[in-house]
């Protein structure tokens, strides 16, 4: 068993708010600098940079798990993880035939897909960040029946959260885990009836810029770097475990 | 405060009742219009008819915790069918309005100053 350092939460560049220096490499690099073992990249909406960041992540020995950052139609962001690319890309064209506003680069930024060389492969046309067809309740069954995990985004920030978008975690609704971003935050949260009670938490830096990768991360204690693993420790089942720590 | 029943805005708005045909004789003391579930839970009050435009099934839970008279969804939109089932139980009323919230409010604005009006 090993103790390894997590974010599963980082936008590249073909996130319309992610900046354009988010490329798949220089992600990697900076991963590596900060000493992070494992992310997954999770554009809005949108996995087309994924492969190049695994195939570069393979390279320099950081484990890049295929994700994306959902929208639900009621605003609700919801990070979702796979095993395989393939099942992320099934997801991303359920979602992308809701997204119906084309991508306006002068207001909301480009939508970029890069390769390994940081080089322009081309742009995405429908905004992004829009919100999808599916409700909250949807989106955690697809991506379950895809055989993904769900993490719900940021609960602590006042924006896209599922906090912020419904007020609190509707009983029966089958999160893997919740993501926190700022720890004296969440900590003001727990207990105040939002529902956060027996979800697994996690800690993801929501990258969108450089400087912002290493600063927020999460622990976790596993066999080796597969999928299975990720989801043994967010059950903390078998040895396997996880959790967050900061000021 | 004067008040004015549900009925009464059905009626006068035009409004399509989708669940809750036997909780019209409830008093509406107010409006609140807004998304955020959040905002709603912290700023509205009881007795308010909520004007929104979403339609998960936490509306429902807002609105008993909050005490409003009913809810409004504006634009049109579908409340999703587990909302349905949860305001059937939980006993609260929800409408339904092809104007958007803009406009619905609007027109409760002038309906409630009215009331309001003629009890000064």
């Amino acid at each position: 068993m090993r103790e390894i350092k997590a974010d599963l939460h980082i936008h590249t560049c073909l996130s319309p708010c992610g900046d354009l220096d988010m490329t798949p490499r220089k992600i990697l690099e900076k991963a590596k600098e900060m000493g992070l073992d494992l992310i997954a990249i999770t554009d809005h909406n949108a996995c087309g940079n994924v492969e190049v960041a695994q195939d570069i992540g393979a390279k320099l020995g950081i484990k890049v798990m295929a994700g994306m950052e959902v929208t639900s139609k009621e605003e609700v962001h919801l990070l979702s993880i796979f095993g395989e690319v393939n099942s992320a890309r099934e997801l991303e064209a359920i979602l992308q035939k809701g997204l119906k506003i084309p991508n306006n680069p002068d207001i909301f930024g480009h939508q970029v897909l890069v390769n390994e060389k940081d080089e322009v492969e081309g742009f995405v046309e429908p905004l992004l960040i829009a919100a999808s067809q599916l409700s909250l309740e949807e989106v955690v069954n697809k991506i379950h029946e895809l055989g993904g995990i769900c993490i719900a985004a940021h609960v602590d920030k006042p924006s896209y959260s599922i906090i912020s978008q419904l007020g609190f975690i509707p009983k029966g609704l089958t999160l893997d885990a919740i993501e926190v971003w700022d720890l004296s935050t969440y900590r003001i949260l727990i207990g105040k009836n939002y529902g956060f009670e027996g979800i697994p938490v996690v800690c993801g830096s929501d990258s969108h810029f450089l400087h912002q990768l290493g600063g927020r991360y999460t622990k976790l204690l596993i066999h080796n770097f597969s999928f299975q693993e990720l989801i043994l420790a967010l059950k903390n089942q078998e040895g396997r475990r996880v959790w967050i720590e900061g000021p | 405060m004067a008040k004015i029943s549900l009925e009464t805005i059905v009626k006068q708005l035009g409004l399509e009742i989708v669940v809750g045909k036997e909780l019209l004789k409830k008093e509406v003391s107010g409006c609140y219009c807004g998304d955020l579930l959040s905002d709603v839970m912290a700023n509205s009050k009881e007795g308010d008819l909520w004007i929104t435009i979403q339609t998960h099934q936490n509306i429902v839970a807002v609105a008993v915790l909050k005490e409003h008279s009913g809810i409004i969804i504006a634009g049109g939109k579908e409340p999703d069918p587990e909302t349905i089932e949860k305001a059937q139980k939980e006993g609260i009323c929800i409408l339904r309005a092809n104007q958007n919230a803009f406009e619905i409010s609007g027109m409760l604005y002038e309906i409630l100053k009215g009331i309001k009006d003629e009890g000064d």
